[in-house]
């Protein structure tokens, strides 16, 4: 009598098929890649709009869409922003209700792309570019997906309120007395930018930082992107985790906000982009698709949001830390697809919320 | 003359044939608005997973802190709000309805202003002005006292934030009740004791605080629902303090991996307590009719302030200050300045945040047009049901119009959260996949403001007496006719100002929009609690404000209309 998708049964033969739909996809080959010919940009046209699900800082995307709209007249693109793990719900119990309103996903948490492939619920398209310019980690072998973006989920403070010399280095800094009641951070029931930060801190420092952490009295917003706002306004004095590229902006646009990659590494989050099979919008999602996977569109995310790019033809912006200067914690994308429901759950235990 | 009427319009209905087709297509109407999701939210409560039928889901509401905190929390809330609502509105009321106060209808139009302020919006802009290290009250704090940076005067990401900010837009409700009941207290009651020897704190102990007393407890009633059953305030301020009410913990039930079963068990407590407490309403508020046995008496006597009056009236501006001064203060600032953090300046001046809702941000358009069709479709609808059955229950139209009476008042009962929570349950299923489209929320909407449609639409015919209607009918007129050439004419004040109330109630209802919207179904009010997720502060202040003024120009319009009074309406979130 319940959905179908909410059942445990069901989840465990979805993990059962994967284990067989991989073996069947081994066999055939990866679609051919396609370029942006006027045919495609026509048939876009005359669909005329597009819904890109993202989970990107909203000026950000709604930046993205004007440009896209810019570039390709007549085609609308309606930003349809939440956090990840939202998103994940929302198109889930969408297409439950078999409402298909999805065209292009964006998410900042790479494990849902292993459940919407495994339910064929993707449509396998390579742009030429990323063919040619994509290492083969960042694009997926039958084509269902690429790496849009990538970024971090780093400390921050700000610098009206903490020295540069007082500022924590360290995510064991942030157990420091001195922090309770300065610190913010976001919620991985709601964020997949923490999610998987929360994964990759709870694998290598241990679940017992965050209880720790617990103790700290944090201030506990949702989105990643809001602990950098939170840093901006002045209302919190350090951030726990959040985006690193929100810090970037701000800090650029002169707002009094510092990064901090702590020493035990920083966690990674890989972003990618797919298009849905039932997309209502199969045209123009195609257009969208290679077009934010385009040099063009790469370099832009790179030059003016402050998140970085795996297509190898960017150059990295003067003055910023390149991603090689980092010392990086290890993104698992199917790590954290076989551990969302147990982290969300522990999660909710320590921190009480 | 009541006894002569009633006969008349009862002997009538034997004639009448499409009254039988009404009462039944009413009455199913109704049945379908309202039981329909209760008996899948009954339903869901009993059950696990697997369909089998189980006490597991109420087992666990009741052992786990994770339930039972928020309870508690819940409880806390509503109990404090409601008696700072009725410390803070029981005076108030009374100084506007019984005094000399200068500009008394100054200070009812701001209480209706903080009447008809989103609670969501309300507590954003408190954000802005008492969290703790950003807010610009702490900020004017600090520059005046010297305080170190991490002082603060205020935190309002807390309990008492959350009570002070709920009792902010509740009280209103408490006012209203507290204001009409002494606009009925006849004076003459008064100065009969007066006459008698009684002195002024005598008089007001046995004359006019037991004959207030029913009203105020139905405020402390009403303001305790209100602050149980809000959804905005306590996601927006309390998650940041690092605990869950009741109806934050239900919402949270929807996230990945959904668990309705547990959602539906933990909305009956709140469906449950709603019910007692109206009972209790309804016996207090049942006892009111002795203060009007008697007749008719002159309006009450104001009572001179003397040198006082200035002094109260200050004290009430001060009050207001909490719900809408300060807090449109703080939206306006958000708006205009660059960080929203920030008091604006004439050269940090920005349109940054308008030019981003009105050009960039795409979900702009939908949203508002998504709300703009629902108000007016919940609205028109909502109003063409409640004429009817208003109609049919005041005239005694039909046999049994007793029950369409009692179907169409029962909603009062359904917290929003849980009618979204039920109507969930019942439209995501075949055959009613309703779910995705804008009728789901219609009918959530509908159900939603359908009350307190009814309970003044059947006010304003009982003004109307049936006489006219007689009189009409006799000179050859059919029921229709008489209908449309004398009663029509005569309730267009009432029906134009109920069609207002229901569109601005729609536009601030977010508790049910929140578990009942998709990404092509999103309305404002679910628009600003997304943009608050992400932080993004310029672009709510905008929104709010933008909100504010279409509310404040349907309300305007509503006080135009000559001989009606805005506060008798009831809106719900």
């Amino acid at each position: 009598m319940h959905c179908k998708q909410f059942s445990r049964r069901n989840i465990l033969k979805g993990t059962a098929a994967l284990t067989f739909s991989a073996v069947a996809v081994r066999v055939a080959a990866a679609p051919a890649a396609q370029a942006v010919t006027p045919a495609l940009i026509e048939a876009a046209r005359k669909e005329g709009k597009l819904a890109w699900y993202t989970v990107m800082d909203l000026p950000v995307a709604e930046k993205m869409a004007k440009a896209f709209e810019a570039k390709y007249p007549g085609i609308a693109v309606r930003v349809e922003r939440s956090g990840s793990e939202r998103n994940f719900q929302r198109i889930a119990q969408e297409y439950a209700s078999n409402i298909h309103a999805v065209d292009v996903i964006n998410s900042a948490d790479a494990a849902h792309f292993i459940v919407w492939k495994r339910d064929g619920w993707l449509a396998p398209y390579v742009p030429e570019e990323v063919a040619r310019h994509y290492p083969a980690e960042h694009r997926d072998p039958d084509g269902c997906f690429a790496t849009s973006r990538v970024w971090l989920s780093s400390l921050g403070y700000n610098t009206n309120l903490v020295k540069p010399e007082d500022a924590p280095k360290s995510f064991a800094d942030l157990l420091d007395p001195k922090w309770i009641g300065k610190m913010v951070k976001g919620h991985p029931a709601y964020s997949g930018t923490i999610m998987t930060a929360t994964f990759q801190t709870a694998r290598d420092l241990g679940w017992g930082y965050f209880e720790k952490l617990a103790q700290q009295k944090i201030m506990q917003v949702q989105s990643s992107t809001d602990p950098p706002k939170k840093l901006a306004l002045g209302e919190r004095a350090v951030m726990a985790d959040g985006n690193d590229y929100n810090l970037v902006q701000l800090k650029e646009s002169g707002r009094p906000v510092e990064v901090v990659y702590p020493t035990e590494g920083t966690p990674l989050i890989v972003g990618p982009n797919g298009i849905f099979k039932a997309a209502p919008n199969p045209n123009a999602a195609r257009l969208f698709h290679s077009w934010l996977l385009s040099l063009e569109m790469q370099q832009f995310l790179i030059d003016f949001t402050g998140q970085h790019s795996t297509h190898e033809l960017v150059k990295e912006k003067p003055g910023r830390t390149p991603l090689s200067k980092i010392k990086l914690m290890k993104d698992d994308p199917a790590g954290v697809e076989a551990a969302s429901e147990e982290i969300k759950a522990r999660y909710s235990k320590i921190f009480r919320i | 003359m009541s006894v002569l009427t009633s006969t008349a319009a009862e002997r009538r209905p034997a004639r009448i044939d499409f009254s039988r087709p009404i009462l039944y297509g009413f009455a199913a109407i109704l049945i379908v608005l309202i039981v329909l999701p209760l008996s899948w939210l009954l339903l869901y409560s009993v059950t696990d997973r697997a369909g089998s039928l189980t006490v597991e889901n109420f087992i666990r509401l009741f052992s786990e802190s994770a339930f039972l905190d928020p309870l508690i929390t819940t409880f806390i809330i509503a109990t404090s709000s409601s008696f700072l609502c009725c410390a803070v509105a029981a005076p108030m009321g009374w100084l506007v309805a019984r005094t000399d106060l200068p500009m008394s209808h100054v200070i009812r139009a701001l209480v209706t202003a903080s009447f008809v302020t989103p609670p969501f919006l309300g507590a954003i802009a408190w954000e802005l002005l008492a969290a703790p290290n950003s807010g610009l009250l702490n900020k004017i704090y600090r520059v005046v006292t010297g305080a170190p940076q991490d002082e603060h005067l205020f935190n309002i990401y807390s309990l008492t934030g959350i009570i002070f900010v709920i009792s902010c837009y509740t009280f209103p409700y408490v006012f209203v009740l507290v204001a009409n009941a002494l606009d009925r207290t006849p004076g003459e009651l008064e100065d009969a004791s007066s006459i008698l020897g009684g002195k002024r704190w005598y008089t007001a102990r046995r004359i006019t605080i037991p004959l207030v007393l029913p009203a105020l407890i139905a405020g402390a009633l009403i303001a305790f629902l209100q602050a149980m059953t809000l959804f905005g305030s306590p996601a927006i301020l309390a998650l940041p303090a690092g605990f869950h009410t009741m109806t934050t913990k239900i919402w949270s039930l929807f996230q990945y991996p959904p668990k309705p079963e547990l959602a539906a068990a933990a909305s009956l407590p709140l469906l449950v307590l709603t019910i007692i407490l109206l009972r209790a309403e309804h016996m207090i508020l049942g006892r009111r009719g002795y203060s009007v046995v008697g007749g008719k008496y002159g309006t009450p006597r104001l009572i001179p302030l003397g040198r006082g009056r200035w002094p109260a009236f200050a004290l009430c501006i001060l009050v207001l200050l909490n719900p809408v001064f300060l807090p449109y203060a703080a939206l306006l600032n958000a708006a205009f300045a660059p960080v929203a953090s920030h008091f604006l300046t004439f050269s940090t001046f920005t349109l940054h945040n308008i030019e981003f809702v009105l050009f960039e941000l795409s979900a702009t358009k939908l949203a508002l047009r998504n709300t703009v069709i629902l108000g007016t479709a919940t609205a028109t609808i909502g109003l063409l049901i409640a004429l009817v059955i208003a109609y049919v229950t005041a005239r005694k139209a039909v046999t049994g119009h007793r029950l369409l009476g009692f179907l169409a008042t029962a909603p009062v009962a359904i917290p929003g959260i849980v009618l979204g929570v039920g109507l969930f349950l019942s439209y995501t299923r075949p055959p009613f996949v309703l779910y995705g489209t804008l009728w789901i929320l219609l009918i959530a909407f509908l159900t939603i403001s359908l009350p307190s449609a009814y309970q003044q639409l059947q006010a304003a015919f009982r003004n109307i007496h049936p006489e006219l209607e007689d009189a009409s009918r006799i000179l050859g007129a059919t029921r229709l006719q008489s209908l449309r050439q004398i009663t029509a004419p005569l309730l267009r004040t009432s029906v134009i100002a109920t069609w207002c109330f229901i569109f601005v109630g729609v536009m601030r209802e977010l508790s049910a929009a929140i578990i009942l919207f998709t990404s092509e179904t999103k309305v404002i009010s679910v628009l600003i609690y997304d943009l608050n997720e992400s932080g993004d502060l310029g672009a709510i202040s905008v929104i709010g404000i933008a909100m504010l003024l279409i509310t404040f120009a349907v309300v305007i319009m509503v006080n135009r209309i000559p001989g009606f009074g805005v506060t008798s309406v009831r809106l719900r979130t």
